[in-house]
């Protein structure tokens, strides 16, 4: 086991952020004053039971979604300052999405999606990594067939290396894995992996799968809108473990 | 089942609101065309109701084949005799004119182009039923040579008062046929000293009404003798109609006849109603392309709609629902959904033929006075039109449904089988073959009913084209992709994807633009082709110098001719009479000019004949048309009865001439038509100021205006233009739907691909890059119907225009510049159907979006 230990500043910081559903007696805590670091070119998991506010934490971090107090940094910049323009371009430029639900464009084929964020923003790709992305991604002759003639698995791929594509600061992932076969799971993951490990990519992944959780660096539990635990370069079993343990009723 | 079907309508409220848009529309075109249409022609029938008594006593051929009185008139002491007559409780005698103008307080004639410049003698006499006609409502009746009655709305449009003195020109005025001196002056000003109206409800429907104590109406209309147009006699309590004419028959004199007042409001209304029913045939065609294209809507709407529920449709069928539940659940939703837009259609169709009678009135046929009336087969066909079109529309989606496996509901995402495009190519290329071939038939082959041949042949190739188009637009399509990509990059690329997505949607969606347009370009190629025609023919035929005419086209005094050819400069006058005679129970417009003076004309006769002596000449297409040439006879039924002349020569057409039959002031005068001009044709020296020197003789007759070539021609092209324009105002409501439907197929897709908008704007896409995506595939469907609008009304203007070239329409003009403006147009309208879905796009919540199924 080596200690990835962080040399470089965090990818993104977490300060303080809270956010509530709904009001008086109905109202949920989804986030409870909540913390982190996310250190740059390490794959992080986000775990936790249904509820525990990790699709939450992941749309907030990722300037979908708005939170009620505290602040998200990507890099240097403050989230909550800024406007929808900047986040529009924020989210072009710094983040990268995967879906659980694939989200590809159906009318564009699998390189026209890879560079769409690119394309979108004027930019042309980088080739060199470009070209890497794809060799990792594993596509191969497939690249010129729209979504519809793609396997789920690879169809994900594709969603993957969209989101490495345009070199964001920090790539997003929401359980991709949820809707895949083992096998094809198994490959998206190691894709992610061989993005942090190879590339130095940031990963976030939000997950519920403990087999997901053991290709990570470092597992991050929530539960009631609050970071409960955390584990580094985590097997299957400690994941199951810390999850039995938080699902036992608080003495 | 129904509760599901109903749930699943409440479920989508925005989305029914988008779809009831078209049915509403189309039903609103057909509703308002109907109210209007039964109001018109109620009112024609009130205001002739009121417009004669128990039985009206008239002279045969009192009136020419139009209704205007003729130089036929029945003696004073007819109206003493009838006196008698067991069951006539009064019997009063009537004299009355058309073309006797009212001027404004600023000098303006108060009248449209349609009514009649009515003058009368003042009767209070009670109009058939003991109907009350016009009444005094204020002042008095009219007493002397110097007191006139107006009625409410003329006196209003012309600023007078009671007191004031008013200005009336009685352009019928006879003139002594030796001298040509005016017998009666050419501009009076009586005092107004009453106003007439209906008290309880009625109209005179545009028509102004100026009315003179008997022997003043009898001075100026009828030349000072003591004679009536006509006699009605009103029937004591009991006695009817019929009975009553029985017993006024046997008193009555040789050529004078007696009808009941039933018969003669009937006639008198049916040629009216006769001559403006073509405007309820404009209107209902009108209501048939809404219909049309409303269809299309409908039809696009429910394929989204059910595309869009297919899912939850084969959950139904997982869950036990037949194929024949799934499918009737859709038809019963169309079923609701019908009768929703019928109902708000039919309101909305109320508005509509408001709209529509305040747009006649802009043209002069006031109707205002009138109540709209609600017919139930308004009601009925609105209904009918609504659910029938409604659920025929959606039967195509709802029998896809059929086809929806149960399994289908456990996948992720479902495609609707749909019908091959290939085969709805091939049927719809036998449909514009068909459409083309009866088109041909109804244009080029003799047949009766061609209008029906024209119109279904039109209607087939539109709806062929349209069939054909997701194939035919394909390169389009395909083109305005690159082009996009080029110009707008990843943005436009994307736009333009989402057009090629699904074909069928997108052209079913132009094809709605496109009948809308294919039908504006038509007028606009017919109206420009007719007006060049006139041109054309004006500059080759204009005889003269000047041309005299009244604006309104009714006759005005003798005496100005006199006056004209007393001007200094001026070397000849020739007259021109017209007036409507009848052959075989047609109306036949006649003109007679002095035999004289023909060669002045220059017509190019077959013959060196000339009119006169019981010989007329014939125009060459109407001569054509009626297989007649010189040597033979033609019979028509005159005022005065029936008279046969004989063909001295046949002319080519020659819009100085402009009726088809011309006969010499003689015989034109012993037919019994008045002697008023309708056309004085100048030849001058051309001398300087001739033209003030000639206008100063008309300066009192605002009506009659002096016109050189470039004037008379322009004069000509007037009412072309105002037809076109009409024709336009309607087709932009054609055009309302169908950029309404482009709103709506937008909305839909935006709706349709919620998810995948969000995550558009998840990786980075801005709001104004997705506003433009939407603006530009907007665009493109704007376009492609456009193009195609544009291309089929280019053909159909043609070949219409070919069809009519040996009918005086010899020039094919296309208005490159107006159909520019169609296409520019188009673009606009693309961009303006885009405001609102792509607003609501852009204020899609991104989270919410990504997470929509």
């Amino acid at each position: 086991m080596t200690e990835a230990a962080p040399t470089s500043p965090p990818a993104a910081r977490v300060r303080n952020l809270t956010k509530t559903y709904g009001a008086g007696a109905a109202q949920v805590r989804a986030l409870d004053d909540v913390t982190l670091d996310i250190a740059a070119g390490e794959f992080t998991a986000v775990m936790g039971p249904s509820g525990s506010g990790k699709s939450t934490l992941m749309h907030c971090c990722a300037a979908l979604d708005t939170a009620d107090s505290g602040s998200v940094y990507i890099g240097e910049q403050d989230l909550t300052t800024l406007k929808d323009k900047a986040l529009t371009r924020l989210r072009r430029d710094e983040i990268g999405f995967v879906f659980q639900s694939f989200n590809l464009v159906p009318t564009l084929s699998a390189e026209e999606n890879i560079t769409l964020p690119m394309s979108i923003a004027g930019r042309k790709p980088d080739r060199a990594w470009y070209d890497s992305v794809i060799a990792t991604v594993g596509l191969g002759g497939r690249l010129k067939h729209k979504p519809n003639e793609l396997s789920g698995g690879q169809q994900q791929r594709v969603a993957v290396a969209r989101a490495l594509a345009s070199r964001p600061r920090i790539v997003f992932a929401d359980e991709p894995t949820g809707n895949l076969d083992s096998r094809s799971g198994a490959e998206v993951l190691e894709l992610l992996r061989r993005s942090a490990d190879e590339h130095g990519q940031t990963v976030v992944m939000v997950t519920h799968d403990p087999v997901a959780a053991a290709y990570t660096d470092r597992v991050v539990f929530l539960a009631d809108g609050r970071v409960v635990d955390e584990l580094r370069a985590p097997t299957r079993e400690q994941v199951l473990d810390v999850m039995n343990r938080m699902a036992e009723p608080t003495p | 089942m129904i509760r599901a079907a109903i749930k699943s309508l409440l479920g989508r409220k925005v989305r029914l609101l988008l779809s009831t848009f078209a049915i509403v529309l189309g039903v609103a075109f057909v509703a308002g065309s109907l109210i209007f249409s039964d109001t018109l022609s109620r009112s024609f029938t009130a205001l002739f109701a009121s417009t004669v008594g128990d039985v009206v006593v008239r002279p045969e051929g009192g009136t020419t084949a139009d209704g205007a009185p003729s130089t036929v008139t029945l003696p004073g002491s007819l109206v003493e005799q009838l006196r008698d007559t067991p069951g006539a409780a009064r019997v009063d005698g009537n004299v009355s004119a058309i073309g006797v103008f009212v001027v404004s307080r600023t000098g303006k004639v108060v009248s449209g182009f349609g009514p009649p410049a009515i003058g009368s003698n003042w009767s209070d006499a009670p109009a058939g039923h003991g109907l009350e006609g016009l009444r005094i409502v204020q002042g008095k009746e009219p007493h002397g040579a110097d007191e006139v009655v107006l009625d409410e709305r003329t006196a209003e449009r012309a600023g007078y008062v009671v007191g004031d003195k008013v200005t009336i020109i009685p352009s019928t005025m006879l003139a002594d046929p030796k001298s040509g001196a005016p017998v009666a002056p050419t501009r009076i000003q009586p005092e107004l000293v009453g106003i007439a109206g209906f008290p309880n409800g009625g109209s005179l429907n545009g028509a102004t009404y100026a009315a003179f104590d008997t022997p003043t109406a009898q001075e100026l209309f009828l030349g000072g003798q003591d004679v009536y147009t006509d006699i009605w006699v009103t029937a004591d309590d009991g006695v009817s109609q019929e009975q009553l004419r029985d017993a006024v028959r046997p008193d009555l004199p040789d050529k004078v006849e007696a009808v009941t007042g039933d018969d003669a409001a009937d006639e008198s209304a049916s040629d009216l109603v006769d001559a403006i029913s073509f405007l309820t045939t404009f209107l209902l065609i009108f209501a048939g392309i809404s219909l049309v294209v409303g269809a299309f809507l409908i039809v696009n709407t429910f394929s989204i709609l059910v595309a869009q529920r297919s899912r939850e449709l084969a959950l139904l069928r997982a869950l036990g629902a037949s194929k024949r539940q799934v499918m009737w659940s859709v038809q019963l939703e169309a079923f609701v959904l019908g009768v929703l837009g019928a109902t708000i259609g039919l309101g909305l169709g109320v508005l509509l033929a408001m709209g529509i009678r305040a747009l006649f009135a802009n043209f002069g046929l006031d109707l205002s006075g009138q109540p709209l009336i609600f017919a139930p087969r308004t009601f009925i066909a609105s209904y009918a039109v609504g659910i029938l079109v409604t659920m025929a529309a959606a039967w195509l989606p709802a029998r896809r449904t059929g086809r929806i496996s149960p399994v289908q509901a456990m996948r992720d995402d479902i495609a609707l089988p749909e019908s091959s495009l290939r085969r709805r190519f091939v049927w719809g290329l036998a449909l514009t073959v068909a459409g083309l071939v009866v088109l041909a038939l109804g244009l080029f082959v003799d047949l009766p009913h061609s209008g029906w041949q024209v119109g279904g042949g039109v209607l087939a190739i539109l709806l062929g084209v349209a069939a054909m188009s997701p194939v035919i637009s394909k390169p389009f399509l395909a083109l305005a992709r690159s082009a996009y990509a080029q110009v707008f990059g990843s943005v436009g690329n994307l736009a333009g994807q989402n057009s090629l997505r699904n074909p069928r949607r997108t052209t079913a969606t132009a094809s709605a633009l496109m009948i809308g347009l294919a039908l504006a370009c038509t007028m606009a190629i017919v109206g420009d082709s007719a007006k060049a025609s006139i041109d054309q023919s004006v500059s080759q035929n204009f005889v003269g110098d000047f041309v005299v005419s009244n604006v309104i086209g009714t006759g005005f005094s003798p005496a100005i001719g006199e006056q004209m050819s007393k001007v200094d400069g001026v070397d000849q006058v020739v007259r021109e009479r017209f007036g409507n005679a009848e052959r075989k129970g047609d109306n036949q417009f006649v003109a007679a000019v002095d035999p004289a003076y023909v060669d002045a004309l220059e017509l190019d006769l077959d013959t060196s004949g000339a009119p006169g002596g019981g010989a007329v000449l014939l125009q060459r297409s109407w001569a054509d048309d009626h297989d007649l040439a010189t040597g033979d006879d033609v019979t028509l039924d005159m005022p005065v009865g029936s008279r046969t002349y004989s063909v001295s020569g046949v002319f080519e057409d020659n819009p100085v001439v402009a009726a088809p039959i011309v006969l010499s002031l003689d015989d034109f005068a012993e037919a019994g038509f008045p002697a008023s001009d309708n056309v004085l044709i100048l030849f001058t020296d051309d001398s300087a100021g001739i033209q003030d020197r000639l206008d100063a003789v008309v300066a009192d007759l605002p009506v009659v205006t002096v016109k050189d070539q470039t004037a008379f021609a322009k004069e000509q092209r007037e009412p072309i233009d105002q037809f076109v324009l009409m024709i336009f105002a309607l087709l932009g409501l054609a055009l309302v739907i169908a950029v309404l439907g482009i709103v709506n197929t937008l909305a839909l897709s935006v709706i349709e691909r919620t998810r995948e908008v969000g995550l558009l704007r998840a990786i980075g896409l801005s709001r104004a890059q997705l506003r433009l995506m939407i603006t530009l595939e907007s665009v493109v469907i704007a376009v492609l119907g456009a193009v195609l609008g544009v291309v089929l009304g280019l053909g159909f203007g043609v070949a219409l225009m070919y069809a009519v070239r040996d009918q005086g329409l010899e020039v094919i003009s296309v208005p490159v510049g107006q159909l520019a403006v169609f296409l520019v147009l188009s673009v606009v309208i693309g961009v303006l159907a885009a405001v609102l879905p792509a607003r609501r796009a852009a204020r899609l919540d991104v989270l919410r979006a990504i997470a929509t199924d």
